[in-house]
Protein backbone atom coordinates (compact mmCIF):
# COMPACT_ATOMS: atom_id res chain seq x y z
CA UNK A 1 0.00 0.00 0.00
CA UNK A 2 1.24 3.48 -0.78
CA UNK A 3 0.56 6.75 0.96
CA UNK A 4 -1.72 7.51 -1.97
CA UNK A 5 -4.08 4.64 -1.35
CA UNK A 6 -4.15 5.48 2.33
CA UNK A 7 -4.94 9.10 1.50
CA UNK A 8 -8.65 8.47 1.46
CA UNK A 9 -9.01 9.48 5.06
CA UNK A 10 -12.29 11.28 4.53
CA UNK A 11 -14.20 8.58 2.77
CA UNK A 12 -13.81 4.86 2.72
CA UNK A 13 -13.22 2.29 0.09
CA UNK A 14 -16.91 1.60 -0.25
CA UNK A 15 -16.39 -2.09 0.47
CA UNK A 16 -18.32 -4.26 2.86
CA UNK A 17 -17.66 -3.65 6.53
CA UNK A 18 -17.24 -6.91 8.44
CA UNK A 19 -16.90 -7.63 12.11
CA UNK A 20 -13.38 -8.78 12.92
CA UNK A 21 -12.37 -10.20 16.29
CA UNK A 22 -8.68 -10.61 17.10
CA UNK A 23 -8.20 -13.09 19.94
CA UNK A 24 -4.87 -12.58 21.75
CA UNK A 25 -3.91 -15.59 23.87
CA UNK A 26 -0.12 -15.39 24.20
CA UNK A 27 2.15 -13.62 26.64
CA UNK A 28 4.32 -10.89 25.10
CA UNK A 29 8.07 -11.41 24.49
CA UNK A 30 8.18 -15.20 24.97
CA UNK A 31 6.96 -15.61 21.39
CA UNK A 32 6.32 -13.32 18.44
CA UNK A 33 2.52 -13.77 18.46
CA UNK A 34 1.61 -10.69 20.52
CA UNK A 35 3.68 -8.28 18.45
CA UNK A 36 2.57 -9.82 15.15
CA UNK A 37 -1.07 -9.59 16.16
CA UNK A 38 -0.66 -5.91 17.02
CA UNK A 39 0.93 -5.24 13.63
CA UNK A 40 -1.88 -7.03 11.82
CA UNK A 41 -4.45 -5.00 13.74
CA UNK A 42 -2.71 -1.72 12.86
CA UNK A 43 -2.38 -2.63 9.19
CA UNK A 44 -5.96 -3.88 9.10
CA UNK A 45 -7.16 -0.59 10.59
CA UNK A 46 -6.55 1.07 7.20
CA UNK A 47 -9.38 -1.06 5.76
CA UNK A 48 -11.96 0.48 8.08
CA UNK A 49 -13.53 -2.70 9.34
CA UNK A 50 -15.43 -3.18 12.58
CA UNK A 51 -12.58 -4.42 14.78
CA UNK A 52 -12.63 -5.84 18.31
CA UNK A 53 -9.68 -7.13 20.33
CA UNK A 54 -10.08 -9.78 23.00
CA UNK A 55 -7.35 -10.57 25.51
CA UNK A 56 -7.71 -14.10 26.78
CA UNK A 57 -5.54 -16.58 28.73
CA UNK A 58 -1.88 -15.38 28.79
CA UNK A 59 -2.88 -12.64 26.35
CA UNK A 60 -3.91 -10.48 29.31
CA UNK A 61 -0.20 -10.22 30.20
CA UNK A 62 0.27 -8.16 27.00
CA UNK A 63 -1.53 -5.30 28.72
CA UNK A 64 0.46 -5.34 31.97
CA UNK A 65 1.54 -1.85 32.95
CA UNK A 66 5.15 -1.01 33.67
CA UNK A 67 6.89 -3.22 31.11
CA UNK A 68 10.57 -2.29 31.13
CA UNK A 69 12.76 -3.91 28.50
CA UNK A 70 15.95 -1.99 29.24
CA UNK A 71 17.66 -5.06 30.73
CA UNK A 72 16.64 -7.51 27.98
CA UNK A 73 17.19 -5.05 25.12
CA UNK A 74 13.90 -6.08 23.46
CA UNK A 75 11.42 -3.66 21.90
CA UNK A 76 8.82 -2.61 24.46
CA UNK A 77 5.70 -2.50 22.32
CA UNK A 78 3.22 -2.05 25.17
CA UNK A 79 2.88 1.75 24.58
CA UNK A 80 1.46 0.95 21.14
CA UNK A 81 -1.74 -0.43 22.71
CA UNK A 82 -2.40 3.18 23.78
CA UNK A 83 -2.29 4.25 20.11
CA UNK A 84 -5.07 1.85 19.06
CA UNK A 85 -7.74 4.41 19.81
CA UNK A 86 -6.23 6.76 17.20
CA UNK A 87 -6.54 3.93 14.68
CA UNK A 88 -10.25 3.76 15.56
CA UNK A 89 -9.75 0.42 17.29
CA UNK A 90 -11.79 1.16 20.37
CA UNK A 91 -13.38 -2.12 21.34
CA UNK A 92 -10.95 -3.81 23.72
CA UNK A 93 -12.13 -6.71 25.86
CA UNK A 94 -10.46 -8.93 28.43
CA UNK A 95 -11.55 -12.18 30.03
CA UNK A 96 -12.29 -11.86 33.74
CA UNK A 97 -11.19 -15.41 34.61
CA UNK A 98 -7.86 -14.98 32.81
CA UNK A 99 -7.15 -11.76 34.70
CA UNK A 100 -8.03 -13.24 38.07
CA UNK A 101 -6.17 -16.52 37.56
CA UNK A 102 -3.00 -14.52 36.89
CA UNK A 103 -3.17 -12.38 40.02
CA UNK A 104 -3.94 -9.24 38.02
CA UNK A 105 -6.58 -6.56 38.43
CA UNK A 106 -7.96 -3.99 35.99
CA UNK A 107 -5.63 -1.43 37.58
CA UNK A 108 -2.69 -3.43 36.22
CA UNK A 109 -3.69 -2.82 32.60
CA UNK A 110 -2.09 -0.16 30.39
CA UNK A 111 -5.35 0.68 28.57
CA UNK A 112 -8.97 0.59 29.73
CA UNK A 113 -10.74 -2.58 28.63
CA UNK A 114 -14.20 -3.97 29.10
CA UNK A 115 -13.87 -7.02 31.32
CA UNK A 116 -16.19 -9.81 30.19
CA UNK A 117 -17.49 -13.02 31.72
CA UNK A 118 -17.24 -16.35 29.96
CA UNK A 119 -20.83 -16.13 28.70
CA UNK A 120 -20.34 -12.60 27.41
CA UNK A 121 -17.28 -13.79 25.47
CA UNK A 122 -19.27 -16.63 23.93
CA UNK A 123 -21.74 -14.03 22.67
CA UNK A 124 -18.97 -11.71 21.45
CA UNK A 125 -17.43 -14.53 19.41
CA UNK A 126 -20.77 -15.58 17.98
CA UNK A 127 -21.44 -12.06 16.67
CA UNK A 128 -18.32 -11.95 14.44
CA UNK A 129 -17.86 -12.43 10.71
CA UNK A 130 -14.16 -13.23 11.09
CA UNK A 131 -12.20 -14.43 14.13
CA UNK A 132 -8.40 -14.34 14.02
CA UNK A 133 -6.50 -16.00 16.84
CA UNK A 134 -2.91 -15.25 17.84
CA UNK B 1 24.76 -34.46 42.42
CA UNK B 2 22.94 -31.13 42.47
CA UNK B 3 20.60 -30.11 39.69
CA UNK B 4 19.45 -26.79 38.32
CA UNK B 5 16.12 -26.90 36.48
CA UNK B 6 15.43 -24.10 34.02
CA UNK B 7 11.84 -23.36 32.96
CA UNK B 8 11.13 -20.81 30.22
CA UNK B 9 7.47 -21.48 29.39
CA UNK B 10 4.37 -19.92 30.89
CA UNK B 11 2.94 -22.27 33.52
CA UNK B 12 -0.55 -21.18 32.47
CA UNK B 13 -0.01 -22.43 28.94
CA UNK B 14 2.46 -25.33 29.04
CA UNK B 15 3.11 -28.26 31.35
CA UNK B 16 6.89 -27.75 31.58
CA UNK B 17 6.77 -26.37 35.11
CA UNK B 18 4.41 -29.15 36.28
CA UNK B 19 6.73 -31.81 34.97
CA UNK B 20 9.77 -30.08 36.38
CA UNK B 21 8.27 -29.87 39.86
CA UNK B 22 7.12 -33.49 39.67
CA UNK B 23 10.65 -34.72 39.07
CA UNK B 24 12.73 -32.15 40.92
CA UNK B 25 14.48 -33.68 43.91
CA UNK B 26 14.57 -32.10 47.33
CA UNK B 27 17.05 -29.21 47.55
CA UNK B 28 17.47 -28.84 43.82
CA UNK B 29 17.02 -25.41 42.28
CA UNK B 30 14.46 -24.12 39.78
CA UNK B 31 15.33 -21.05 37.73
CA UNK B 32 12.39 -19.32 36.04
CA UNK B 33 13.27 -17.35 32.88
CA UNK B 34 11.36 -15.75 29.97
CA UNK B 35 7.63 -16.59 30.25
CA UNK B 36 8.51 -19.00 33.07
CA UNK B 37 8.76 -16.02 35.45
CA UNK B 38 4.96 -15.81 35.56
CA UNK B 39 5.05 -18.88 37.84
CA UNK B 40 6.62 -16.73 40.56
CA UNK B 41 3.65 -14.35 40.85
CA UNK B 42 1.60 -14.24 44.00
CA UNK B 43 -2.18 -14.36 43.96
CA UNK B 44 -2.52 -16.61 40.92
CA UNK B 45 -4.30 -19.92 40.39
CA UNK B 46 -0.87 -21.58 40.66
CA UNK B 47 0.41 -19.79 43.76
CA UNK B 48 -0.62 -22.59 46.14
CA UNK B 49 1.21 -25.19 44.08
CA UNK B 50 4.29 -22.97 43.98
CA UNK B 51 4.13 -22.36 47.71
CA UNK B 52 4.25 -26.12 48.29
CA UNK B 53 7.14 -26.45 45.85
CA UNK B 54 9.05 -23.71 47.67
CA UNK B 55 9.09 -25.95 50.76
CA UNK B 56 11.35 -28.46 49.03
CA UNK B 57 13.16 -26.66 46.21
CA UNK B 58 14.86 -23.30 45.88
CA UNK B 59 13.18 -21.04 43.30
CA UNK B 60 14.94 -18.24 41.43
CA UNK B 61 13.52 -15.83 38.83
CA UNK B 62 15.50 -13.87 36.25
CA UNK B 63 14.96 -10.21 37.02
CA UNK B 64 15.46 -8.80 33.49
CA UNK B 65 12.72 -11.10 32.17
CA UNK B 66 10.45 -10.20 35.09
CA UNK B 67 10.88 -6.45 34.53
CA UNK B 68 10.38 -6.83 30.78
CA UNK B 69 6.95 -8.26 31.63
CA UNK B 70 6.05 -5.38 33.93
CA UNK B 71 6.56 -7.16 37.26
CA UNK B 72 8.94 -6.78 40.17
CA UNK B 73 9.74 -8.39 43.53
CA UNK B 74 6.63 -6.92 45.17
CA UNK B 75 4.41 -9.15 42.99
CA UNK B 76 6.29 -12.36 43.81
CA UNK B 77 5.68 -15.18 46.23
CA UNK B 78 7.77 -15.07 49.40
CA UNK B 79 10.89 -17.18 49.06
CA UNK B 80 11.48 -16.56 45.36
CA UNK B 81 14.91 -15.06 44.85
CA UNK B 82 15.71 -12.71 41.98
CA UNK B 83 18.92 -13.12 40.01
CA UNK B 84 20.48 -11.05 37.23
CA UNK B 85 22.47 -12.45 34.30
CA UNK B 86 25.55 -12.83 36.48
CA UNK B 87 23.47 -14.75 39.01
CA UNK B 88 22.20 -16.98 36.18
CA UNK B 89 25.79 -17.89 35.32
CA UNK B 90 26.67 -18.45 38.99
CA UNK B 91 23.73 -20.86 39.34
CA UNK B 92 24.78 -22.92 36.34
CA UNK B 93 28.31 -23.13 37.72
CA UNK B 94 27.16 -24.01 41.23
CA UNK B 95 25.15 -27.05 40.11
CA UNK B 96 26.48 -30.30 38.65
CA UNK B 97 23.71 -30.73 36.11
CA UNK B 98 21.55 -28.19 34.29
CA UNK B 99 18.27 -29.39 32.87
CA UNK B 100 16.27 -27.11 30.59
CA UNK B 101 12.57 -27.96 30.41
CA UNK B 102 11.85 -26.68 26.94
CA UNK C 1 23.23 1.30 2.11
CA UNK C 2 24.40 4.22 4.21
CA UNK C 3 24.45 8.01 4.42
CA UNK C 4 27.18 10.42 5.51
CA UNK C 5 26.15 12.86 8.25
CA UNK C 6 28.65 15.20 9.91
CA UNK C 7 31.54 12.89 9.09
CA UNK C 8 29.76 9.77 10.37
CA UNK C 9 28.60 6.87 8.24
CA UNK C 10 25.09 5.73 9.24
CA UNK C 11 23.52 2.48 8.02
CA UNK C 12 20.16 2.59 6.24
CA UNK C 13 17.91 -0.07 4.76
CA UNK C 14 17.37 -0.46 1.01
CA UNK C 15 14.67 2.23 1.03
CA UNK C 16 16.85 4.73 2.89
CA UNK C 17 15.31 4.43 6.37
CA UNK C 18 17.83 4.59 9.23
CA UNK C 19 18.79 1.13 10.44
CA UNK C 20 19.16 2.31 14.05
CA UNK C 21 16.90 5.12 15.17
CA UNK C 22 19.36 5.96 17.92
CA UNK C 23 21.70 7.19 15.16
CA UNK C 24 19.36 10.09 14.44
CA UNK C 25 20.40 13.72 14.77
CA UNK C 26 18.94 16.80 13.02
CA UNK C 27 21.69 16.52 10.41
CA UNK C 28 20.18 13.21 9.25
CA UNK C 29 16.99 14.96 8.16
CA UNK C 30 18.99 17.71 6.42
CA UNK C 31 21.12 15.24 4.48
CA UNK C 32 18.16 13.05 3.46
CA UNK C 33 16.20 16.13 2.33
CA UNK C 34 19.15 17.41 0.31
CA UNK C 35 19.46 14.06 -1.44
CA UNK C 36 15.78 14.36 -2.39
CA UNK C 37 16.36 17.96 -3.51
CA UNK C 38 14.70 19.87 -0.66
CA UNK C 39 15.65 22.45 1.95
CA UNK C 40 13.88 21.85 5.25
CA UNK C 41 11.80 24.74 6.57
CA UNK C 42 10.26 25.43 9.98
CA UNK C 43 7.09 23.76 8.71
CA UNK C 44 8.96 20.58 7.82
CA UNK C 45 10.63 20.53 11.21
CA UNK C 46 7.29 20.92 12.95
CA UNK C 47 6.12 17.65 11.39
CA UNK C 48 9.44 15.85 11.86
CA UNK C 49 9.58 16.79 15.53
CA UNK C 50 5.96 15.81 15.95
CA UNK C 51 6.72 12.36 14.51
CA UNK C 52 9.67 11.87 16.83
CA UNK C 53 7.52 12.73 19.83
CA UNK C 54 4.77 10.44 18.60
CA UNK C 55 7.21 7.56 18.25
CA UNK C 56 8.68 8.21 21.69
CA UNK C 57 5.18 8.04 23.18
CA UNK C 58 3.69 5.11 21.25
CA UNK C 59 6.71 3.23 19.82
CA UNK C 60 5.16 3.29 16.38
CA UNK C 61 5.32 5.42 13.23
CA UNK C 62 1.73 6.48 12.55
CA UNK C 63 -0.15 5.69 9.35
CA UNK C 64 -0.86 8.80 7.28
CA UNK C 65 -4.53 8.90 8.28
CA UNK C 66 -3.57 8.86 11.96
CA UNK C 67 -0.77 11.37 11.44
CA UNK C 68 -3.07 13.83 9.68
CA UNK C 69 -5.65 13.61 12.45
CA UNK C 70 -3.06 13.94 15.21
CA UNK C 71 -1.34 16.92 13.54
CA UNK C 72 -4.72 18.63 13.25
CA UNK C 73 -5.30 18.14 16.94
CA UNK C 74 -1.89 19.49 17.91
CA UNK C 75 -1.14 22.16 15.29
CA UNK C 76 -4.57 23.14 14.04
CA UNK C 77 -6.91 22.32 11.16
CA UNK C 78 -4.93 24.34 8.58
CA UNK C 79 -2.04 21.90 9.08
CA UNK C 80 -3.98 18.72 9.83
CA UNK C 81 -5.01 18.03 6.24
CA UNK C 82 -3.59 16.04 3.36
CA UNK C 83 -3.08 19.01 1.06
CA UNK C 84 -0.80 20.85 3.48
CA UNK C 85 1.15 17.72 4.41
CA UNK C 86 1.59 16.54 0.81
CA UNK C 87 2.85 19.96 -0.19
CA UNK C 88 5.53 19.69 2.50
CA UNK C 89 6.31 16.04 1.79
CA UNK C 90 5.35 15.19 -1.81
CA UNK C 91 6.55 11.58 -1.48
CA UNK C 92 3.90 11.04 1.17
CA UNK C 93 3.83 12.68 4.59
CA UNK C 94 4.05 9.47 6.55
CA UNK C 95 6.73 7.79 4.47
CA UNK C 96 8.96 10.75 3.68
CA UNK C 97 8.68 12.58 7.00
CA UNK C 98 9.18 9.36 8.96
CA UNK C 99 12.33 8.69 6.99
CA UNK C 100 13.71 12.16 7.76
CA UNK C 101 12.74 11.68 11.41
CA UNK C 102 14.78 8.47 11.57
CA UNK C 103 11.73 6.29 12.23
CA UNK C 104 10.85 2.98 10.63
CA UNK C 105 8.45 2.97 7.72
CA UNK C 106 4.90 3.42 9.08
CA UNK C 107 3.06 0.22 9.87
CA UNK C 108 0.41 -0.13 7.21
CA UNK C 109 2.57 1.04 4.31
CA UNK C 110 3.69 -2.12 2.58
Amino acid sequence: MTDETMLEEDGHSGGVVKKFLYVNRRAPYGSIYALESLEVVLIGAAFEQDVSLLFLDDGVFQLKKGQDTAMTDMKNFSPTYRALEMYDVEKLYADRESIEQRGLTEDDLIVPVEVLSRDEIKDLMAQQDVVLSF
Amino acid sequence: MTMLHIVNKSPFEKTALDSCLRYAQQDSAVLLIEDGVYAALRGTSLSEKMRRALETVKVYALEPDLKTRGMDQSRLLDGVELVDYGGFVDLTVAHDIVQSWL
Amino acid sequence: MSIEVNGKTLQTDEEGYLADLNDWEPGVAEVMANVDGYELTENHWEVINFLREYYEEYQIAPAVRVLTKAIGKKLGKDKGNSKYLYELFPYGPAKQACKYAGLPKPTGCV
